[in-house]
């Protein structure tokens, strides 16, 4: 195919006397918080159109599952979504336990919750942290709350090292339970770091809550509306601030959130300002539901096959079965079609993030290309969860 | 309008007076946890053999496929049982750490490790065979100092 080297311009003087520029954003932007791709068409400083291309942090993890038994790919799964690996483990095993009708014990439950809900605060702190580099110095150094961020993240991080051995990726769960209990003084020290959370978020507040160039750029940015957001089909903390009152670990409660007390935030005006009251009300009902397992962990065993190896294979009957889990970007799905045998037939991921970046080309047109970056922050896409 | 940044701004001023969290990395290192999963080791029974009897378990229960051994009879020149892994190679680009290679093993011979500088200058090196990997023999020096 013969390329066309003649360079693009394009004369569409359809606005008072200038032309339109169309302009790569990514897929190396260090603001795009991934391999992200936005080619906007530009009026001025005026953002008029966005193509979002994707792809660019594919690794065939569908078809990987296939070819992967139950046993096995708990460890991958945690890959999908990187930021919050608890959450995809988990739907992974949650489906195939319900196709096999395996009974988990209510301590696994337990630490199930535990875990994920850390997790939501570790991706949370990532999230408020990188979103507001990337609104940059207008927040008296926006390195600063990044910063900040990342210490109270480590502190998450360093508990997981403690649980599970590893800071990242973490293949916690497996099918029937859970793979390490407790260690000695896990409670004390994950008390310890929760108390010290929740009074850094109060310095994030101070910070951040009535400074006026947040506001600025913040407030009346990026509106979600309510029937956009349903017809878009967003979920997480995106859709709890464009007003609808919907939340899967109350709505559809899966593990053992039936257990545990905790308000879902909901805010109306569907901007970039609202998303960041739920997420940071969400920081606090996670820290709550921490602390309620803390308080009530029941004695059991931590697998419904006490004493057998993790890597033994387990028996899952021919079914499919669809997954949903509330991670801290919003549903995340996993669709599972058993044959019987030792591999599933089929598997299919709902990424949250991949959902919610379908919303961008309708709420960034109108804002100026600074906003771009707040906007795409404040919906917390992971590309690795995007493409998967 | 000026009260919300002199509140940050004692925020940010305050935390001059914290101490300081960061670490001296090379110089000084980060501590980690008992139960953390970084480069494996194949261990020795009290008497100085090789425990990995070569069954294949850890490379049948690797997810990422980076476990590969050749199993042999032991000529009575090797440190080891009547058989051993001839060839033991793991694949560190490949390898993701979960440790199920561990929970496989039969009789105990692959651990997680601690070691987490795993970086290296050349391609050629991204294999640890079994001099990397098996714990030294008594009286010897350890044959993986080489950097």
């Amino acid at each position: 195919m013969a390329t066309d080297l003649t360079p693009r311009v394009t004369t569409e003087l359809d606005y008072a006397g200038a032309e339109r520029l169309t302009m790569n954003m990514g897929p190396q932007h260090p603001s795009a918080h991934g391999v992200f791709r936005a080619i906007l068409t530009l009026e001025g400083e005026t953002v008029v159109g966005v193509d979002a291309v994707i792809g660019y942090l594919h690794r065939c993890h569908e078809k990987l599952a296939e070819t992967l038994a139950y046993v096995q790919y708990p460890s991958i799964a945690s890959k999908t979504d990187y930021v919050a690996a608890m959450t995809s483990e988990l739907a992974y095993v949650m489906a195939a336990e319900r196709i096999a009708k395996i009974e988990v014990p209510k301590r696994a439950e337990h630490l199930r919750v535990l875990v994920a809900e850390l997790q939501r605060v570790a991706s949370h702190c990532l999230w408020l942290g990188t979103w507001c580099m990337d609104m940059g110095g207008a927040l008296g150094g926006g390195a600063t709350i990044f910063l900040y961020c990342i210490r109270e993240r480590e502190l998450v991080l360093d508990l997981f090292e403690k649980l599970t051995g590893a800071r990242l990726l973490y293949g916690f769960h497996q099918v029937g339970g859970v793979r390490y209990d407790m260690p000695e003084g896990f409670a004390a020290d994950c008390r310890q770091t929760i108390d010290l959370i929740e009074a850094r978020l109060l310095e994030y507040e101070a910070m951040l809550e009535d400074n006026t160039f947040f506001l600025m750029r913040t407030k009346g940015v990026g509106v979600i509306s309510r029937q956009l957001a349903e017809e878009v089909g967003i979920s997480g903390p995106l859709l709890r601030a464009s007003g609808v009152d919907f939340d899967l670990r109350r709505d559809a409660p899966y593990s053992s959130y039936q257990d545990f007390q905790f308000k879902v935030p909901v805010e109306t005006d569907g901007d970039c300002l609202a998303r960041y009251r739920v997420r940071m009300v969400e920081f606090r009902e996670s820290i709550r539901i921490v602390r309620q397992i803390l308080d009530g962990l029941p004695e059991g065993p931590i697998s419904s096959r006490p004493g057998v190896k993790a890597v033994a294979q387990v028996r899952v009957p021919k079914g499919e079965t669809y997954t949903r889990v509330e991670g801290p970007r919003g549903e995340v799905g996993c669709y599972l079609i058993a044959d019987g045998g030792p591999k599933p037939y089929r598997m299919k991921w709902r990424g949250a993030s991949f959902s919610n970046l379908a919303v961008l080309p309708f709420i960034i047109p109108g804002h100026s290309v600074a906003d771009v970056v707040a906007i795409m922050g404040s919906v917390d896409p992971v590309f690795g969860e995007v493409d998967r | 309008m000026i009260v919300p940044f002199i509140k940050g701004f004692a925020n940010t001023f305050k935390h001059m007076f914290r101490k300081p969290i960061s670490v001296n990395y090379p110089d000084e290192k980060v501590p980690t946890f008992p139960r953390y999963r970084g480069k494996q080791v194949l261990m020795r029974d009290e008497n100085g053999l090789e425990k990995c009897v070569a069954c294949g378990l850890c490379a049948v229960a690797c997810p990422a496929d980076a476990i590969y051994l050749e199993a042999a009879e032991n000529n009575g020149t090797v440190q080891a049982g009547p058989r051993y892994a001839e060839l033991y190679q793991i694949h560190k680009t490949r390898c993701i750490f979960c440790g199920y290679c561990e929970e496989a093993c039969p009789v105990s011979a692959i651990f997680m490790g601690k070691d987490y500088e795993l970086a290296v200058y050349s391609n050629q090196d991204f294999i640890w065979d079994k001099t990397e990997l098996l714990v030294a023999a008594p009286g010897t020096p350890p044959a993986s100092q080489a950097r």
